[in-house]
Parts: structure tokens; C-alpha cells; sequence
């Protein structure tokens, strides 16, 4: 079980923006040369700040929106063109789910037609096995039909993005993007969610990309990470081992701003500097002006994504192979 | 030492729903209380209704005094005495609190005209000095800028300096880093605790994240469904909680180091207000719920001198007692 389903080959993605009415337009590089791929039943998470491009990595790797450069392959097979045949028979086999459950469905339609919906689209079976797997759908997401009754105002949040759970897996996805999916929810609720996304994971063997800003939630839910910053990976490993031995800088200070009931900080990094815009991209390594082991070198050349060791790969000058100068900061 | 402000039995209807059954709570001088709890639970009501916030439909009971003063259906004067002045509040969402239409200096000097007095040059200089101390680099050029062109950190910066204008004894955040990434977060809260430090300014800090106020309080008020259910020493409380609600919460924090555990989620949802379970509001929810619990609500007593729980089998009980 090591053939990765999903394949995504130095894809890059960048947007026009004009500065006012008649100022010019700047590029905007919101995905730069991004590689990465996801072996079958397995969790990528990919951790990042706003504007690091983790959503438009999404939407890529869905084809919802087309790479300007790079490849994505599902399954061995280039995603296909929009509209055609082969695009739909693909497309039921990948499903995402968002942040905003509400925006997601129809508030006017009964949230059992809505699970039927992609049964509906794709033709899946008679009247009466669409009947019975939405009863099906809505008790694995640990519902019922009293609830598919109901329309999404009448459901609370975390009932709906088990809703929106259910609509993605009716198609029996192999694969599932979800950008956000529990950062709305309270902690209580999302505690639920997470569970029931690790079960369902396990029991359908689910792959999954898993995007969020919340280091915690990634963790739990994930098998290897990736750290973006504007656009790019910066690192890449194990989950557990990248947040216990975070070795990228950015990382580090991610890591140590995450807060902790029952520690007080002591030792924590606050990074100086503005936050990353992606419409001025810092020369060099694009995290530098922020870096306190930033050195000349850091402004002028990019660093590559390198393996660190057999796990982790990690885009620093600063950090390379047996030494590691930036260990003390951990 | 009589506290700075005191709540006591305050109780909020909205409609003709409560949504706050009697809140009584202190904050000493220069001290950093935090309120966690979710969504509706009354956290930010609390403050709103104290500082007569609420629109008129809202029915407000009970007291809160600023100094001894009573705050609760006092006179528009008075309270514009008071907010902004003594008690200052930032919100989550620092653009929407910004007007998109004037300069950064036109809205810290009507802060500073309205509370100190200050006009012309002077109030330009403590303007300046005020985006100095929050940080905001390159401040005289950036005084005639608009919110529009200040990052979102950045702007939660400026909200905290024109907060800082009235020179206030109490500052109330509310949810002052929810909508900020991680790394400004923590810039912000540093922002907040130096700053406090400086001034000797007490502090509420209102959110929904464990850890934001576990680090930066001195203590802890559970809330839940209107009430107060568990209040304690930071520390203390995430290391040995005793309400079963919150021990759910921090249950359900996925860890960051150690071990991955399966999260222990509250099973069900927060009760609709309306729709309030008889007796103790978590009991449905509750694992250790008992036919007492459903009978009536239980009130927040002191188990020790600075612990207090809302439960009537809170879960470290006699032995742990007897060991303190």
C-alpha cells in the first residue's frame, strides 16, 4: 500500500491583481512549484497561515481551478478536462468538504435530498437503494432520518458539516479534501468531528487532504504534514515527529505560538515582522525578513525542499543533513 | 482590597429568554481573568450588559459596580464616564470596529479628545506615542493611513492603542486573536501582557481557546449556558479540573506533543436557551449526571478559598481536599 493516489508535481498557481482603478497589475504567486504526493489511505495535513496557499492547494488538486504550471495525476491518470465524461467518473471519486457548512447547503431543501443529491448526479443505483444509502450515510455520520428531515437552520453547526460529511461520501469517495472543516465549530463539537472523521478514515480507507491553520487538529487527524509558507512547502514529514522536532524556523515558532492549558509560555518565539503577503514575496527564502537565524545568504537564494533524513525534507539553509544550527531554538 | 469591578446576580433576557442566570464575579485591581466557554454561553453578554451595551430589548438585573459605583441602570453619563475611560473593550473583529472612512489619527485623537482632553498638537504627540508603544512601526507616517491599509494584526494593534487612550483600569478583549494567524496571535497577546505590565491595568480576556487564556490569566471562569460553572487559578484549573464540563473541554483539545489519544468529545450540544434542561443545564451531557442533577441547578460554592464549582458531584472531591 505504498502507490500514492495522489500525485502533484511542481504545480503553481498565480492570480492578477490590480492595485486601484488604474494602478498596474502585480502577480500574485499563491502556489510556487508545489510537490507533493499522498499515498492510498494515508492523511496529508497541510498547516499553514492565511495567504500561505493552502486552499488554492485544495482546489487545485480537485482541478477545480486549473494549475498555470505542473501536474496533478489521481490514481495514475492526469485529472481530465473539465465537463467531459471521464471529469465526472473522476470527480465522484474525490469529494471535499469546507469550512462553512451553511454556505455548502441549501437551506431551503431537506438535508436528506441534499445526501441524495450526488446519487441523483452520478446515477447510482434504483429509487429505493438511494433511499436506503442515505439512511445509511446519515447513521454512519452518527445521525438520523429525524434529522435528514430537517432543513440545515434547523440543525446546529457541528449536525451540518455531518451533513456535508455525509453528502461527500455518498459517492463512495477514495478521496476527500477537507479545507478547514472544524475551525467554526466549538471545541466540543469539533472534538466529535475529528472523531468521527479518524473513524470513518479507518473504516473506508479513505485518503485524505486535510487543510488547516489549527496545529492541533492536524495532528490528530493526520499521517504526514507539510508546513507552507507563500505558496511553498518549507517543511515535510511525519506528523508527530515534524511538531515534537520541528526543524524549519517557521515551523519552530508555529509550534511554540501554539498555546498550551497548563504551561505558561516560557521561552516562546514571537516572530517580529509583518505577517506574509503574497503579493510582495521577500526575495531569497521567503520567510527571512522574519527569521532570527536569517543570514545574506536567506535574502538572495531560495532554498530548495531537501531531505533532512529518510522523513523529513525541510527548505532552509540553515538547516542541513547530520547539523542542524537551528536545533537550539527548539 | 475592595475589588476594581464586582458582578453580582446578573441576569440577562432577551425577548423574554435568559441567557445569563446570575453572574457574580469580581476582578481586582490589575489582575487578568479569563472567560472561556462556547458559543453562547454568555461570555460576552456579561460584559455587554455591564457596561449597558445591550440594545433596549435586552432586560438587565442584578449589579455591577465600577469602585463601588452601581453601572446597571445608571445614567448615560455615567456610563460614558466609565466606557472607554475606566473600562475599555476590544473585539474580535478590529476592522468592522474601524471606520473605513477616517484616518488612523482622526480616530485615536477622538478617543483622546473624548477621554483626556487632548486636542490639537498634544493630542497628536500622545497619538503618536500610542502607536509607538503597540508597535506600529514607522508611526508618524502611518498616523494619516487608513484602516484599509493596515494588516489585520496590525489593525487589532491600533484598536488596542485607541483602547489605551482613555488611559483605562480595565481592559475587556474579547476574542482579541480569534481571527488572527497564529504567529501575529502570539505577537498580539505579548502585545497585551507587556502592556498590562506598564500600566498595571486589569484585564478580562474572553475566548473560546483553552490555552490563550491558561497562558495569559491569572484566573479562570468556566462558563456554560448562561451560568458560571467552575472558577479557579489558571493553572490549577487546566492541571486538576473539577466540573465535568470542563474537564470535557480541555478532554477535547487534540494534544500537540505526547501520545495521540482518541479526543474525548462532549457528546450532544449546547442547550438552545429557550429550551433549557431543568436542573444543572449540563446534565444531559454529563457522564456523571445523577437524578439529583436534573432536579435543580446547582449554585457555584467555594471548595477551597479560590476554587469554586457549580456540580454536585464534581469529580476530585474530599481526598484531593484534605491533600492541598
Amino acid at each position: 500500500m505504498t502507490t500514492p493516489l495522489v500525485e502533484i508535481n511542481q504545480i503553481s498557481r498565480t492570480y492578477r491583481m490590480r492595485t486601484g482603478l488604474f494602478g498596474r497589475t502585480t502577480s500574485v504567486h499563491a502556489v510556487d512549484g508545489l510537490s507533493f504526493s499522498i499515498v492510498k489511505g494515508e492523511t496529508l495535513g497541510i498547516v499553514g497561515e492565511s495567504g500561505s496557499g493552502k486552499s488554492t492547494t485544495g482546489r487545485m488538486v480537485l482541478g477545480l481551478e486549473p494549475p498555470d504550471a505542473g501536474t496533478v495525476r489521481f490514481d495514475g491518470a492526469p485529472i481530465a478536462a473539465p465537463g467531459t465524461a471521464a471529469w465526472r467518473a473522476q470527480r465522484a471519486r474525490m469529494q471535499m468538504i469546507f469550512q462553512d457548512p451553511l454556505g455548502a447547503l441549501d437551506r431551503r431543501l431537506p438535508v436528506a435530498e441534499q445526501i441524495r443529491e450526488p446519487l441523483d448526479i452520478h446515477d447510482i443505483g434504483t429509487k429505493d437503494e438511494r433511499d436506503a444509502r442515505v439512511r445509511e450515510l446519515l447513521l454512519s455520520v452518527d445521525l438520523n432520518d429525524s434529522h435528514g428531515r430537517r432543513y440545515p437552520g434547523a440543525l446546529s453547526g457541528g449536525q451540518r458539516q455531518r451533513i456535508v460529511l455525509a453528502r461527500a461520501l455518498a459517492t463512495r469517495p477514495d478521496f476527500l479534501v477537507c479545507d478547514e472543516p472544524v475551525s467554526a465549530l466549538d471545541v466540543s463539537i469539533q472534538a466529535q468531528v475529528v472523531n468521527l472523521l479518524v473513524d470513518l478514515q479507518a473504516r473506508l480507507g479513505l485518503t485524505m487532504l486535510f487543510i488547516s491553520h489549527d496545529l492541533r487538529v492536524i495532528r490528530q487527524i493526520s499521517s504526514k504534514v507539510a508546513v507552507m509558507y507563500l505558496g511553498r512547502i518549507v517543511e515535510y514529514g511525519d506528523a508527530d515527529d515534524l511538531f515534537a522536532k520541528p526543524q524549519h524556523p517557521y515551523t519552530q515558532a508555529l509550534v511554540s505560538a501554539s498555546p498550551a492549558p497548563g504551561r505558561r509560555s516560557i521561552g516562546r518565539i514571537v516572530l517580529t515582522g509583518d505577517p506574509p503577503n503574497p503579493a510582495a514575496r521577500p526575495s531569497g527564502c521567503a520567510f527571512h525578513p522574519r527569521c532570527r537565524h536569517a543570514s545574506a545568504r536567506c535574502a538572495i537564494e531560495v532554498p530548495a525542499l531537501a531531505a533532512l533524513d529518510a522523513q523529513r525534507q525541510v527548505a532552509c539553509h540553515l538547516v542541513t543533513g547530520s547539523q542542524s544550527h537551528t536545533q537550539d531554538a527548539a | 482590597m475592595a475589588p476594581l469591578v464586582s458582578i453580582s446576580g446578573l441576569k440577562v433576557a432577551f425577548n423574554g429568554t435568559p441567557v445569563l442566570h446570575g453572574i457574580d464575579l469580581d476582578i481586582d485591581k490589575g489582575e487578568a481573568v479569563g472567560l472561556v466557554g462556547e458559543s453562547g454561553s454568555g461570555k460576552s453578554v456579561t460584559w455587554l450588559a455591564a457596561l449597558g451595551l445591550l440594545p433596549a430589548k435586552a432586560k438587565v438585573a442584578g449589579s455591577a459596580t465600577l469602585d463601588g459605583r452601581e453601572l446597571i441602570g445608571a445614567d448615560g453619563k455615567v456610563l460614558d464616564q466609565v466606557r472607554g475611560r475606566r473600562i475599555a473593550m476590544i473585539f474580535q473583529d478590529p476592522a468592522s470596529a474601524l471606520n473605513p472612512v477616517l484616518t488612523i489619527r482622526r480616530q485615536l485623537c477622538e478617543s483622546l479628545a473624548l477621554h483626556r482632553g487632548l486636542r490639537g498638537e498634544a493630542a497628536r504627540i500622545e497619538a503618536l506615542r500610542l502607536l509607538d508603544l503597540v508597535g506600529i512601526p514607522d508611526a508618524n507616517r502611518r498616523l494619516s493611513a487608513y484602516p484599509h491599509e493596515f494588516s489585520g494584526g496590525q489593525v487589532q494593534r491600533i484598536m488596542i492603542a485607541i483602547a489605551l487612550a482613555g488611559q483605562p483600569h480595565l481592559l475587556i478583549a474579547d476574542e482579541p486573536t480569534t481571527a488572527l494567524d497564529a504567529t501575529i496571535q502570539a505577537q498580539i497577546l505579548d502585545l497585551l501582557a507587556a502592556v498590562r505590565r506598564e500600566f498595571n491595568m486589569a484585564m478580562v480576556l474572553i475566548s473560546h481557546d483553552l490555552g490563550v487564556v491558561a497562558e495569559n490569566c491569572d484566573r479562570v471562569c468556566v462558563m456554560y449556558a448562561g451560568r458560571i460553572v467552575e472558577r479557579a487559578p489558571a493553572t490549577r484549573l487546566f492541571d486538576d479540573p473539577w466540573h465535568p464540563y470542563a474537564q470535557g473541554l480541555i478532554g477535547a483539545l487534540p494534544p500537540l506533543d505526547g501520545a495521540r489519544r482518541r479526543l474525548q468529545a462532549i457528546p450532544g450540544t449546547v442547550p438552545d436557551p429557550r429550551a433549557l434542561p431543568s436542573g444543572c443545564a449540563f446534565a444531559p451531557r454529563c457522564s456523571f449526571a445523577g437524578d439529583g442533577c436534573h432536579a435543580g441547578v446547582p449554585l457555584l460554592a467555594p471548595i477551597v478559598q479560590d476554587r469554586a464549582v457549580a456540580c454536585l458531584r464534581p469529580q476530585r472531591l474530599p481526598v484531593e481536599l484534605a491533600a492541598e
